[in-house]
């Protein structure tokens, strides 16, 4: 029986292989369809609405990429990952790209043979605790017991972060975020910890979003950000453009509202006319049409209005720009030049 | 004549098609050439396709620091510890959750079978309801249902904690020795301090003695057939000079016994819901199936012998224990086998309570922030073949010992 599963095993591992060859952009070509990675669900990151369709700030970036390959922003597969999926999926093919609240960190980005190809979002690991616990700092949750999910960097810190203030804790790990929530609020542990965004995020979710407090310390920093196989750089120089041309838009001035008439006729910004294609080949450069840009700030905007709409202060995530606001208002998002 | 000759001593390679001598070997031949070549391409695959993804498979990973902390281990660990290490405290815990799951299913599995056969009709439709219940859910419900009940019919530890007005709102059971929470069941730990070894091996001696006596018991009913008691004896022999010694030695062994602090219980022993519902789960379930497998071994044994033992004069009781079972097992252990072999993979759902077993960390927290996913399950799926084998080896030993002997 163990022997069976052993070939069993071996025979998955000898075939489902082929993946890796040709280049992912013809696969996508040919498949019709962009298969992104995305959270279990993860409100205003990634969750799919009543109806199905998926919605959230890393979707935003998998509909993007879809949008400048076909000019439609719906030719996307969603498939949902946990901590512990994600990284599987993506190697062995299954998925084009991952847009999953993932950090960038050495170990993922050289020993597991992948490849960021930037940041959508500035975080760092906080922890959420019930008002009623009295705790107001993290380093009195000293012998607490605390939920993590598993297979993230999370926990990972969480033990670094214990060791080195010398205080102990009974980690539970759990698989998504939604399990998370739902030992929490039974009780099963005295604090959840994650990516900041993701508890403001969690948070909202709620019944009494108030009786919540999250905790001052942020104790990593968590550069989350879309990322592909190792290997492909075409495929990589792709997905990375898509969204710099998301965070070029901001800059610019482009919106979701104003794409179409200013690709219409150069304008007099040649940036801008670079971006949108009515200047120059940069299209070409990667394999996909003049408007791929257009296409894919069409869909849902520039980086600005799909932080806004998603998690942005007017939803009931409320997060502010903070690091994650443009170069020129203080913040870390830079788009290098197209050109 | 040279005719016969050549077919009584040519040997031609048609023969290996036609000749009904040969034949069976040429397809066993070919058969395990297409096998081995099938393997062989299964291997080389794997291994090209690693390569183009750029990676080696290497175990060298094993002896990093696994950076990660586990919620229960029965030999020091700590997150600085290596992953080899943090697999080695995965595949303790598997082997505690299965052996306790083997005993007591045993347990439950006998009892059942038995009483299912019972003469009094409410017992035996009882029985076959549990049986019937259990074994047609899928375990792993069962473990998620246990999971919820330990966990949402059981106070927070900060229930324990006297509000303003001096009262909790929970409360620990036999003057505050357990206190059963939303995490876990706290019970009192022994302590054991200088002189404890002596006591140990007194108990050691104290059982060795309880052995002979029941050796001597027999010998003596066989050969006189004076009948010696034989429970309470036993149990003077095993008792008595445990306590003696634990008196004059100065109570070696003490108690410590949780309190809270802080956020949860300290001290004490805690043992995590997630063991108990999987424990709890793994018995009821891999017991409906033992219960089975007793039933169809006492069936089994022709009624002849039971009445035989009646007519004379044996108890009922002591029929099924005397007569009765030990026939039985031949019938018995076979099937037990593959029931322990179950039980033991079935813990590897583990995962599903957060119960650190080595799928979850060496299959799981190892795989993922290692990448390491062929080499991860190799290894599990070796532990597994092992513990497997292992257990097949010492059922069939035992099976061995009960064979009929013949006289
Ligand atoms: N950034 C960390 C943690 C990522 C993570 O697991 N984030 C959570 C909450 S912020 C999530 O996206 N959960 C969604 C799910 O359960 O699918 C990592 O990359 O390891």
């Amino acid at each position: 029986m163990k022997k069976t599963v052993f070939f069993g095993a071996l025979t998955v591992a000898g075939l489902a292989a082929g993946v890796a060859s040709a280049s992912t952009l013809d696969d996508v070509k040919a498949r019709g369809k962009l298969n992104c990675g995305v959270t279990t669900g993860l409100a205003g990151f990634a969750a799919p609405d009543a109806n199905g369709n998926w919605d959230g700030f890393d979707v935003a970036v998998c509909r993007a990429v879809a949008a400048a390959i076909f000019g439609d922003g719906n030719a996307v597969e969603f498939t949902p990952t946990t901590g512990e999926t994600r990284f599987t999926a993506l190697a062995s093919g299954e998925i084009d790209m991952l847009a999953r609240n993932t950090t960038w960190t050495f170990s993922r980005d050289t020993d597991l043979k992948f490849d960021f190809v930037g940041v959508n979002y500035y975080d760092g690991q906080g922890f959420i605790v019930p008002k009623a616990l009295g705790v107001s700092s993290a380093k009195e949750l000293d012998g607490a017991t605390v939920c993590i999910q598993t297979g993230t960097t999370t926990e990972l810190n969480l033990a670094d972060f214990f060791r080195s203030n010398n205080i102990s804790y009974e980690p539970v790990p759990i698989q998504t975020n939604a399990e998370g929530q739902q030992q929490y609020l039974a009780g099963a542990c005295d604090a959840y910890t994650t990516d900041a965004s993701g508890l403001a995020a969690t948070r909202a979710t709620f019944e009494a979003p108030a009786d919540h407090v999250l905790l001052p310390e942020i104790i990593s920093k968590e550069p989350l950000g879309p990322l592909v196989r190792h290997g492909d750089n075409d495929w990589g120089d792709l997905v990375m453009w898509t969204m710099n041309a998301l965070i070029a838009a901001e800059e610019y001035g482009v919106t979701s509202a104003n794409v179409k008439e200013l690709a219409a006729a150069p304008t007099n910004n040649p940036e801008v006319n670079r971006l949108l294609g009515t200047e120059g080949e940069l299209g070409a450069m990667i394999g996909l049409s003049k408007d791929w840009a257009v296409n894919a700030i069409a869909v849902s905007g520039n980086y600005g209005e799909i932080f806004e709409k998603n998690i942005g202060e007017s939803t009931p995530i409320g997060l502010a720009r903070g690091l994650n606001a443009q170069w020129t208002n203080g913040g870390l998002l830079y788009s290098p030049p197209f050109r | 004549m040279a005719y016969s000759d050549s077919e009584r001593d040519g040997f031609r390679l048609s023969q290996l098609i036609y000749d009904s001598r040969y034949r069976a070997i040429t397809i066993q031949a070919v058969t395990l050439a297409l096998v081995v070549a099938g393997i062989f391409w299964l291997i080389m695959n794997a291994r090209n396709n690693l390569a183009a993804l750029g990676l080696t498979p290497s175990l060298d990973f094993l002896s990093n620091p696994a950076g990660y902390d586990i919620a229960f281990y029965l030999i020091p660990y700590d997150s600085q510890m290596s992953h080899g290490r943090a697999a080695f405290v995965g595949i303790l815990n598997t082997l505690l959750v299965a052996s306790l799951g083997c005993v007591t299913a045993t347990i439950v599995g006998v009892l059942v079978g038995v009483l299912r056969l019972s003469n009094n009709w409410v017992v035996s439709r009882l029985m076959a309801v549990y049986v019937e219940g259990f074994r047609n859910v899928p375990l792993v419900l069962w473990i998620l249902l246990f999971f919820a009940v330990l966990s949402e019919s059981t106070p927070a530890p900060r229930a324990f904690k006297p509000d303003e007005n001096g009262v909790s709102q929970a409360s620990m059971y036999l003057s505050d020795s357990f206190a059963f929470t939303n995490r876990g069941v706290y019970t009192p730990a022994p302590v054991w301090s200088d002189g404890s070894g002596w006591l140990v091996a007194v108990f050691i001696l104290s059982i060795i003695g309880a052995i002979y006596y029941r050796r001597y018991a027999r010998k003596l009913l066989f050969d006189t057939g004076r009948l010696l008691p034989m429970a309470w004896p036993a149990l003077l022999i095993l008792v008595v000079p445990a306590l003696l010694a634990y008196f004059v030695l100065g109570r070696p062994v003490t108690l410590d016994y949780p309190t809270l602090g802080g956020f949860n219980f300290k001290g004490g022993l805690n043992i995590p819901n997630s063991l108990l519902a999987l424990w709890l789960a793994l018995t009821v379930y891999t017991g409906a199936f033992i219960a089975e497998i007793v039933r169809a071994g006492v069936l089994s044994v022709s009624n002849g012998q039971t009445e035989a033992a009646f007519a004379l004069g044996l108890r009922p009781n002591r029929t099924m224990s005397l007569v009765v079972l030990p026939q039985a097992m031949r019938v018995i252990i076979p099937p037990l086998i593959s029931q322990f072999l179950n039980l033991t993979k079935n813990s590897s759902l583990a995962i599903a309570v957060s119960y650190p077993d080595v799928r979850a960390t060496l299959g799981g927290i190892t795989l993922n922030q290692t990448g390491r996913a062929l080499e991860c399950m190799l290894l599990l799926g070796l532990f597994y073949l092992i513990l497997s084998l292992a257990i097949s080896l010492v059922m069939n030993i035992v099976n061995n010992r009960m064979k009929l002997r013949e006289r």
